[in-house]
């Protein structure tokens, strides 16, 4: 098994895939000849040509429009957004056309797409390359909505995401990108959409997260269980949306001490519909208050790197926060 | 005399450690109880912690300038209060319990506070929560608390369930008693269950009840209402019924009878000008006394109008506290369930009840014949201590008196 970064698993999934499905083709600003900005789709646009890796305007909404409408038509795209807070102008064509596309035509017609995105911050990227989006799709049926947290699982995700039959919202951390490696097999599987994975059993705490947050949560958990002899229960999400109510409410029971978290800002989060699902099924599982992760309730991440750390949601916040729910 | 150990306590939520900036006192002096004894800075706050016992300093235990972790030993007190025996050399960890629940006694409420999923364990297995140790904040007893306990005790547990469930089958079996668990129903006792209980032991141990019966003939009263009754139903839209012209009478009489209107209150005995009628509402298995207010100030339609107002309350729980409020007698008519005659408990802390029982007709001798009437029994339960046969006779046949004359005439449904 090689090791791959999160983002090598990213680009060898779409690798596989275009070699797999004709259909599938990548459009995005910078997707081809300069292989991205993060080099997500580096070596695609040689190998498929310019026929199937295009370089489109700096226009996100025809960025999705056309996707959306290639889509329609029986192609597969995958569609970059350069970095998730530039998704912003693309939204009506996601929300109005791509997620109501089969509910509107009577199951008629379906729209196909993957619109990937780099989200997240702590990388000095500021206010406009630091934003985390998934709650502003997060309650629209007919989206889905995925957030790996490791490089296997991006690959596996992304491939599902690709012959998923409707709209896939792929958001991936840009920090992750270079930040996690590991073995990832070389097969063809994938990993199904809307299952969250229990990535560690514990009888402590359960901790549920998606994303980086998730890689965090696991290492804190590790260092929790040497130093205190902590086992944590950790569920990772994988598909934001919809959520995995089976999967969320079994890990919340297992320890009646739920801590979750986010790197979004607090208030309408992801998280906040996990609370609710705990709070609605619950009850009588409960151990201790649900305790939220997240980002603060404040515009934008700042650029100073001192506040930026205070913004961000770290390793150490995230382990103080389960110790003490461990204690609790 | 007993050597206590202070600790460097908690200062902030996340605080784990405090320097000590400085010692306030020196090994051998004398302190009195919240004496401060040192300075500890943290990266929160600079405090001193004060001494939790008068007594001797033996030891000092961190120097100055040091940093200590939360709940490292600082200094060895030598007090002299009294405490179960402890080692003077030796602090064990039986002291330093102790000590952490004195230390901290706002935050020992903790252990009385239980989560749902604790108070949802103790139900299911039956488990007395103040035998638990909690290990959580500040003593909470946490879920695993729990499993952990279930999963020690287990063994033990069945085994004291079966042997008293042993010696109780044996002790019936004795007593020629045969029980099955599934032959028994548990009701809890609950909300209007209890206060009907705990209303009618008061009553009844407090009120020396006496009793007393008249009949009263009410041929005419039926002959008179069964005449009106399907105009009366066509016109107001309910029905005409016998116990508003027992409520009418009974408020007649009242008037006349005030001291059949009070209630006992210890050293006197209160009198009440306004008569209002309490009148006994029941379903299967609640019973409520609503109140019919001013009833010699209504007419006998008023009064069958607020009767089936309240029934219908009652029926459909939406009886409100005002309803059940101000009556000063009460009127309970057990005749619809049957019942020709019945010894009613007072409703306290009012001085009289009057059970109105079944109309039946009876052959009864009039001028020496035979002749068919409509008879009806009038119980009275009296309280004693406020009342007194010579008037309660009075009452009751002045009741039989306006009943038995009821006609168009005398009393008017208008």
């Amino acid at each position: 098994m090689p090791v791959l970064t999160y983002i090598e698993a990213i680009n060898l999934a779409m690798k596989e895939e275009m070699a797999r499905d004709d259909r599938v083709f990548i459009l995005g600003e910078d997707v081809g000849k300069r292989g991205g900005v993060f080099r997500a789709t580096e070596g695609l646009y040689e190998q498929f040509g310019e026929q199937r890796v295009i370089d489109t305007p700096l226009a996100e909404s025809a960025i999705a429009g056309v996707g959306i409408g290639a889509a329609m038509y029986g192609m597969i795209p995958i569609a970059e957004i350069q970095f998730a807070d530039f998704i912003l102008p693309a939204v009506n064509q996601i929300i109005s056309e791509a997620a109501k596309l089969r509910y509107r035509s009577n199951n008629d017609w379906s729209c196909p797409i993957t619109i990937r995105a780099p989200y997240g911050g702590g990388v000095h990227g500021a206010l406009y390359h630091s934003q985390s989006m998934e709650a502003i799709f997060a309650n629209q049926p007919g989206l889905k909505i995925v957030m790996p947290s490791n490089p296997t699982d991006a690959k596996g995700l992304l491939k599902a995401a690709i012959r998923d039959p409707d709209p896939v919202l792929f958001f991936e951390h840009k920090r992750a990108y270079r930040l996690l490696k590991e073995d990832v097999p070389e097969n063809d599987d994938i990993i199904p959409l809307g299952q969250a994975n229990l990535v560690r059993e514990g009888t402590d705490i359960t901790v549920i997260s998606y994303g980086l947050t998730l890689h965090f949560a696991k290492e804190a958990a590790e260092e929790l269980k040497n130093e205190h002899g902590i086992e944590s229960h950790i569920l990772d999400l994988r598909t934001v949306y919809p959520l995995d109510q089976t999967a969320i409410i079994k890990a919340a029971q297992k320890t009646g001490k739920v801590i979750l978290i986010t790197e979004d800002n607090l208030e309408g989060s992801i998280i906040s519909e996990v609370s609710a699902i705990i709070g609605e099924n619950c009850l009588f599982d409960l151990d201790a208050p649900i305790k939220r992760i997240a980002g603060p309730n404040v515009p934008a991440m700042p650029y100073a790197p001192s506040l930026e750390k205070a913004f961000m949601v770290s390793q150490e916040k995230i382990k103080q926060a389960m110790l003490d729910l461990a204690l609790f | 005399m007993t050597v206590k150990t202070v600790t460097m306590p908690q200062l902030g939520e996340s605080v784990t450690e405090g320097t000590i900036s400085q010692w306030l006192i020196n090994v051998g002096d004398s302190i009195e109880k919240y004496q401060p004894l040192l300075e500890v800075m943290t990266d929160k706050v600079n405090a001193e912690v004060p001494a939790l016992y008068s007594g001797e300093i033996v030891e000092l235990l961190a120097t100055e300038d040091q940093t200590v972790n939360v709940g490292t030993p600082l200094c060895l007190i030598k007090t002299f209060e009294k405490q179960e025996e402890v080692a003077v050399s030796a602090p064990s960890e039986v002291v330093k319990e102790s000590e952490t629940t004195e230390e901290k006694p706002e935050q020992s409420s903790m252990k009385k506070r239980y989560s749902p999923a604790v108070l949802t364990l103790a139900h299911e297995h039956g488990i007395n929560l103040d035998t638990i140790k909690g290990t959580g904040l500040a003593g909470r007893i946490t879920r695993k608390d729990i499993q952990n306990y279930l999963n020690t005790n287990q063994v033990t547990t069945t085994e004291v369930t079966e042997s008293e469930a042993h010696n109780t089958e044996q002790a019936n079996q004795e007593m020629g008693i045969y029980t099955n668990q599934s032959t028994k129903r548990e009701i809890p006792v609950t909300g209007i269950r209890k206060a009907i209980a705990t209303n009618m032991v008061r009553a009844k141990t407090e009120i020396p009840h006496a009793w007393m019966m008249i009949e009263v003939d009410v041929t005419d009263l039926v002959s008179y209402r069964n005449a009106e009754k399907d105009k009366f139903k066509e016109e107001e839209g309910y029905n005409l019924s016998y116990f508003a012209f027992f409520l009418n009478a009974v408020a007649k009489a009242l008037k006349k009878f005030p001291e059949l209107n009070s209630s006992w209150q210890g050293d006197k005995i209160v009198q009440h000008k306004d008569i209002n009628l309490s009148v006994a509402v029941g379903n299967e298995t609640e019973l409520y006394v609503p109140v019919i207010h001013h009833v010699d100030e209504k007419s006998i339609k008023g009064i069958a109008k607020e009767v089936n107002e309240l029934a219908y309350k009652a029926k459909h729980g939406k009886l409100t506290q005002k309803d059940m409020e101000g009556g000063t007698f009460t009127v309970n008519n057990t005749g619809t369930f049957g019942s020709v005659q019945s010894m009613g408990v007072i409703n306290y802390p009012q001085a009289a009840i009057l059970q109105v029982e079944s109309i039946v007709k009876k052959p009864v001798i009039i001028n020496d014949m035979f002749a068919a009437r409509d008879m009806v029994n009038l119980c009275l339960s009296l309280d004693h201590r406020v009342l007194d046969g010579v008037i309660c006779g009075r009452f009751m046949s002045h009741v039989k008196e306006i009943l038995e004359n009821i006609s168009g005439k005398t009393t008017p449904i208008y």
